[in-house]
């Protein structure tokens, strides 16, 4: 099946079909000032006229003057929001005399539909399905939110002023892993999504929406679009080697002049959508004989999060930032085959002080040629 | 794109800890007592391999990862030896005979017993480092004649503060293993080593190209040892330790546990030297 054209006028037909399904329908809304997911109801829902002004440490919605359904990138909110939730009841105790009880939450996981997944967030959703599902052990609740869910896919039209997919690999134009594929395209005449099926079930989708076959016009519009996104990003990374690079900078004095801006606050890790760090904690009722475990994100910024008895074994903001961009980029690879980052930029836009991991990564290089120069100077 | 079938495996949770019930309950020192532990009603007694763990729960308080300090070929019979540092292992101490707890496990990679097979063998604990150690002791003396010289040198804070005190006393009493236990400050009265546990390594002898070590005790420890015996001329890749970190999950999804690119639970706790050197000198990592 070839590509096909969906008009602007008919995008509320995914909202109904999806909703015929039986779905629970996310996507992107505006609220407080910023574009988030949240559950939205039909396309009316959708940030219709704002994009979103990006730089490190900056984030203001702007009106852009034309009627575009997805003309912004990312905000704060991530997809493992709903997939990976921030707080779970993983189960609850119950104590009569010495006996104990302990009896599964056992969520009922909504069938989710994503509307407006970018390519670097469809990487994302890999990337943390590796952690919760293809590893040894398989997170249940994870699994329930994830399984069964449809995933609307946009290439973005777009780059924001933190994006750096195209170094990372994983947009603008979505991946694999999506059941279906928007590309907005608005010219003088029309305002239309090229649409394209990337699954099964994505397939049978669109058999239901009032489409037409995709015209070598309508092609060649929606990817002019998606190149021209790729030549205007915000930012850039240069990957190689970057694994052994930190590696072998454990040391490096620039962790300190890092710390000397972080403010430890773990806002980076939060809006990271890939970033998967979780704590426990049990809730108890006055009488001590029932208990819950909750589990919630938590992040590597925190003293908490190294604490052994005696203390925590990241004392210093200089290494826990270390921990959490050497985790990211370098021991990721160690650990799941990838790196750890997306490209979506949103540490770089939502850090009170405007930290710029590409930058870091650039002075990084920077230091470890001068040091190479000079010890070639020195033989 | 829904997820493919194979990413589905079973159905209950990891994090679900079973129940099971305190047998026996011993005070060891001041502040360190063992939990015999029995598989509750309708539960499957743990099989697990010398120096993995367990997370204990203590209801309403947390959970602790806790190694199993038992004889491994005692079935239905679990030991922890537990030191009271925090609040869960503090909950866990106040727990009595016929008590209830939770418990998830066994965990990690073992101490390389099977590998060990034809080498000489170096037992080396510091303080409450020896309770992880000591199911490997135990398989190491079941099967005496695989392995060539086995020793145990053990460093305690102070005389008092010797773990294990009487099984200490057999052992040493036994032909086929040498113990050496030495204490960080003594009382007059104390006839033995005092020193850091370095100071017994002279003592011992061993065929560098031929020696299997390994160890559990405080960080700066067991880098002065692992330091002391590739001087000595031991492989770092036979070179064994006990790592430890914060962890909340034992499974590899919480990610409190990384040590550099490692995985504590999953990837450890016990490292072979070499892979893990690089970060032995590091500050904070």
């Amino acid at each position: 099946m070839g590509s096909k054209q969906l008009e602007r006028s008919d995008l509320g037909a995914l909202f109904r079909e999806l909703a015929a399904e039986g779905r629970t329908i996310v996507g992107p809304t505006v609220r407080d000032g910023a574009i988030v997911y949240d559950e939205i109801a039909t396309d009316n829902d959708l940030p219709i006229g704002w994009i979103d002004e990006q730089s490190a440490g900056s984030y203001r919605l702007v009106r852009s003057g034309r009627d575009g359904c997805f003309d912004f990138v990312v905000g704060p909110h991530s997809w493992k929001r709903f997939l990976h939730p921030p707080q779970v009841r993983l189960w609850s105790a119950r104590r009569e005399g010495q006996r104990l009880a302990i009896e599964e939450a056992g969520h009922e996981s909504p069938r989710y539909a994503f509307i407006g997944v970018r390519g670097c967030e469809l990487e994302a959703i890999a990337r943390q399905d590796r952690i919760f599902l293809e590893g040894e052990y398989v997170d249940a609740t994870y699994r329930g939110n994830r399984q069964d869910s449809f995933l609307v896919a946009v290439n973005c039209g777009r780059a924001g002023g933190s994006c750096f997919c195209v170094s990372m690999g994983t947009g603008p134009r979505a991946g694999a892993g999506y059941d279906l594929a928007l590309t907005e395209v608005i010219d003088e005449q029309r305002h239309y999504f090229l649409i394209e099926a990337g699954s099964e079930s994505g397939r049978a989708l669109i058999d239901r929406l009032p489409v037409r076959e995709a015209g070598a016009v309508e092609l060649a519009a929606a990817s002019a679009r998606i190149e021209a996104t790729e030549a205007s990003m915000g930012r850039s990374m240069e990957t190689d080697g970057l694994r052994e690079l930190l590696q072998a900078r454990a040391t490096s004095a620039q962790w300190d002049e890092i710390a000397k801006r972080c403010l430890t606050c773990a806002n980076c890790t939060m809006v990271c959508p890939t970033c998967f760090c979780t704590t426990v904690e049990d809730v108890t009722d006055l009488t001590g004989d029932h208990a819950e475990r909750w589990r919630s994100w938590d992040s590597c910024f925190t003293m908490d999060f190294s604490w052994i008895h005696g203390g925590s074994v990241r004392p210093s903001a200089s290494a826990r930032y270390r921990h959490w961009m050497t985790h990211k980029l370098s021991s990721w690879i160690d650990q799941f085959g990838t790196s750890g980052c997306v490209g979506c930029g949103r540490c770089i836009t939502w850090c009170p002080v405007g930290i710029d991991i590409t930058e870091e990564v650039r002075i990084m290089r920077e230091a470890a040629d001068r040091e190479h120069a000079a010890e070639e100077g020195v033989q | 794109m829904a997820i493919r079938s194979e990413a589905t495996g079973s159905l209950s949770d990891p994090m679900t800890p079973r129940i099971f019930v305190v047998e026996r309950f011993r005070r060891e020192l001041h502040d360190t007592f063992t939990l015999e532990l029995t598989p509750g009603p309708g539960m499957a007694p743990i099989v697990y391999r010398p120096g993995q763990f367990n997370m204990l729960y203590a209801m309403g308080v947390g959970e602790a990862p806790i190694s199993i300090s038992g004889d491994p070929a005692q079935t239905g019979q679990l030991i922890h030896t537990i030191r009271s540092v925090g609040a869960v292992t503090e909950a866990l101490g106040r727990l009595r005979s016929g008590d209830a707890l939770g418990l998830r496990g066994p965990y990690g990679r073992p101490w390389p017993v099977e590998a060990a097979a034809g080498n000489d063998v170096l037992i080396i604990a510091g303080g409450i480092g020896l309770a992880p150690l000591r199911p490997a002791i135990y398989c190491l003396l079941a099967e005496r004649h695989r392995y060539g010289r086995v020793a145990l040198l053990y460093g305690a804070r102070s005389p008092r503060e010797i773990l294990y005190r009487r099984q200490l006393e057999r052992w040493r009493a036994r032909f086929d293993i040498e113990v050496e236990v030495t204490v960080d400050r003594a009382a007059p009265e104390w006839r033995g080593s005092v020193g850091v546990v370095t100071t017994l390594l002279p003592r011992v002898q061993f065929d560098p190209d031929h020696t299997t070590v390994m160890i559990c005790g405080p960080e700066v420890m067991m880098r002065h040892v692992a330091r002391d015996l590739i001087q000595r001329g031991v492989a770092e890749e036979q070179i064994h330790l006990s790592m430890e970190r914060n962890m909340k999950c034992a499974i590899g999804f919480c990610g409190h546990c990384q040590y550099g690119p490692k995985f504590i639970c999953r990837d450890g706790p016990v490292f072979d030297f070499h892979s893990i050197g690089g970060l032995f000198g590091v500050r904070e990592i």
